[in-house]
């Protein structure tokens, strides 16, 4: 277990080495275009290599990697050229509001998708089963976009019952938080419970399920006791990579609806060049990524005993 | 030799019993007619199209309304700059229905490279080529499109790089994974001792044994690369404008949504509908390939 964490961890920094690298090469291959973001375009030559002086891009790359590595390193993100603010005090409040999005989502997901997908997989072929999966496969064929669209059509423009918009200008508001959410979960819900109706339907054909009918068992019994603990292994795993899923699923969301979260702000930088806030955002996204992968997989192994002794 | 001469027929054979096959799942079908649908409205769109996706005729014109000077009915309405929304979605199906295949298609052609060279040969080449792929797939895949194409611009052609970039590790993962498995039938073997070239064995003997499982993995992508053209042309990001796109017609009719439904909910529901096509189509293969 220890061997797993420290490889990851290995991994982990190998990952947030070659992103930044990779990021730093794509963002400063045009250092006079990043100028022309920030000063305007009727800004002068002059003007924008003295606003590159200033900033220190005349030095080499590879030096100004170097400068931002070691400043990482001590937990300074730097200054963005966007927003005039230290990265950290931007980022953080950001990350909290899209952890907030993400937390309501996940706690309607998680019941609904498990529920269905147990109730589709549990008699396969059914009447239900038929209906559980097409509506999974339908709400996942909708952008999240087109789905916004649509939800606020109806619940905005027709109806007239919530706000639609989410900038919380006026303080921390919920009933904005309701077409978010709305829209990550229907984008979301249908794939986890169709992973969680394979695994129980598979978990259906074992003998021991078999077995455990034929010796008369209360079908109930079945169910609960012997198919769900095994059947619910699998899904396990995909929720926490959904998490990961998450990062760039609220992007267009937070666009949509103008919420002030992570994936607005890491769009508004990337269109802005704003390297910092981009390079911290990605380790962020990188940092989770591994992270999750890492919770899955140390969970699997706990649930699953077979995993360890194979 | 007799028996690669039998391949390709025996294949063929293969494709068109699973094409049979399909009849039987309705759920395929109507997924495959959805995608035909699409496909005809794209290849007809100079017929179909009853005006020009760039021509002025009434601004903001509600759908069904008669547009007095051609003596036409604007079905679906007409958008802010007063262009035709039907004839604009026909336009769009072009776009979309060439940029998708092509970025897909580039996104297979490497991850097929990639991953029977880290399937096959193993060693080194396998552990360079997973240790890349894993580092790709774990960054969000939105935010590599999004930095790309803005760092670059927007372009068709970025948008195929982009998407290959980010798509062929996934594939990649796939294609190793049932290379590792069938690196060690017989009929591979008996080709290593024929002497054949690994490029050989890896194109003639295990790619066409490895198609099934591409093939559904190849429509569900489609879906997806279709949703994330979509979702470019949305951010602003997509197509420069005035190509009839319909991520970017949603984006450009955003800010009147509340007055104009129409403008952004036609192209929603087209896009909905194409994206349902190729989900459907794979459950329906997929369905299938397990009947056998």
């Amino acid at each position: 277990m220890l061997i797993l964490i420290a490889k990851r961890i290995g991994f982990m920094v190998m990952t947030m080495v070659a992103v930044s690298i990779l990021l730093f090469l794509v963002l400063e291959i045009s250092p006079g275009s990043v100028a022309t973001k920030v000063l305007g375009q009727y800004a002068s030559d002059e003007q924008k290599n003295i606003w590159l002086e200033q900033h220190g891009y005349f030095e080499p790359l590879w030096y100004r990697y170097g400068v931002w590595a070691g400043n990482f390193m001590t937990g300074e993100l730097g200054v963005s050229h966007r927003f005039k603010v230290p990265v950290g005090d931007i980022m953080w409040p950001r990350l909290w509001n899209t952890a907030v999005l993400g937390f309501w989502t996940f706690a309607l997901i998680i019941p609904a998708s498990l529920i269905l997908g147990v109730l589709a997989g549990m008699r396969e072929g059914s009447k239900l089963d038929r209906a559980i999966s097409i509506t999974s496969v339908l709400t996942t064929s909708i952008p999240e976009f087109a789905s916004a669209v649509f939800l606020s059509a109806i619940f905005v423009f027709g109806l007239k019952w919530l706000p639609g918009t989410s900038g919380m200008i006026n303080g921390f508001d919920p009933t904005q938080l309701i077409l978010p959410v709305m829209v990550l979960f229907l984008y979301d819900f249908g794939y986890v419970a169709r992973m969680t109706r394979a695994s129980m339907a598979e978990v259906m054909t074992t003998p021991y399920i078999r077995t455990a009918i034929l010796k008369g068992l209360p079908y109930r019994q079945v169910i609960v006791k012997h198919a769900l603990r095994n059947a619910l292994i699998a899904p396990f795993t995909v929720i926490m990579l959904q998490l990961n899923w998450l990062l760039s699923g609220v992007i267009v969301v937070e666009f949509f609806f103008a919420y002030k979260g992570f994936g607005a702000l890491l769009l508004e930088a990337s269109l802005n060049q704003d390297i910092f806030v981009i390079e911290a955002c990605a380790m962020v996204a990188v940092f989770v990524a591994v992270a999750t992968q890492t919770i899955a997989d140390i969970g699997y192994t706990y649930l699953n005993p077979r995993i360890r002794f194979s | 030799m007799t028996d690669i001469a039998k391949t390709p027929s025996s294949s063929t054979g293969a494709a068109l019993r699973s094409i049979a096959l399909l009849r039987e799942s309705w759920i395929g079908m109507l997924g495959a007619g959805l995608i035909l649908f699409w496909v005809l409205v794209a290849l007809f769109a100079p017929l179909l199209a009853p005006h020009d996706p760039l021509a002025i005729l009434q601004p903001f014109a509600k759908p069904g309304t008669l547009h007095a000077a051609s003596g036409t009915t604007l079905w679906l309405g007409a958008d802010n700059l007063g262009r035709d929304i039907l004839s604009r979605i026909i336009w769009g199906s072009r776009t979309v229905l060439i940029y998708a295949p092509l970025a897909t298609g580039c996104a297979y052609v490497v991850g097929i490279i990639m991953g029977l060279a880290a399937g096959y040969h193993r060693g080194w080449w396998d552990t360079v080529l997973s240790r890349i792929g894993d580092i790709i797939l774990s960054f969000p895949v939105l935010v590599l499109y999004i930095i790309v194409i803005a760092t670059f611009g927007a372009s068709g052609f970025n948008i195929v790089i982009a998407i290959t970039f980010a798509s062929a590790p996934g594939i990649m993962r796939i294609v190793r994974g049932l290379a590792l498995d069938l690196r060690n039938r017989d009929y591979v073997a008996a080709s290593q001792t024929r002497g054949e070239t690994s490029f050989y064995i890896m194109m003639v003997e295990i790619l066409p044994n490895a198609r099934g499982p591409l093939i559904v993995d190849a429509c569900v992508r489609l879906g997806y690369v279709i949703i994330t053209i979509g979702v470019l042309g949305f951010l602003g990001l997509g197509l420069p404008p005035p190509n009839p796109d319909w991520g970017g017609m949603v984006n450009e009719a955003r800010g009147m949504a509340m007055i104009f439904p129409h403008m952004t909910l036609i192209p929603c529901a087209a896009i909905s509908s194409l994206v349902l096509g190729f989900n459907l189509l794979a459950d329906g293969l997929r369905e299938v390939s397990l009947r056998d």
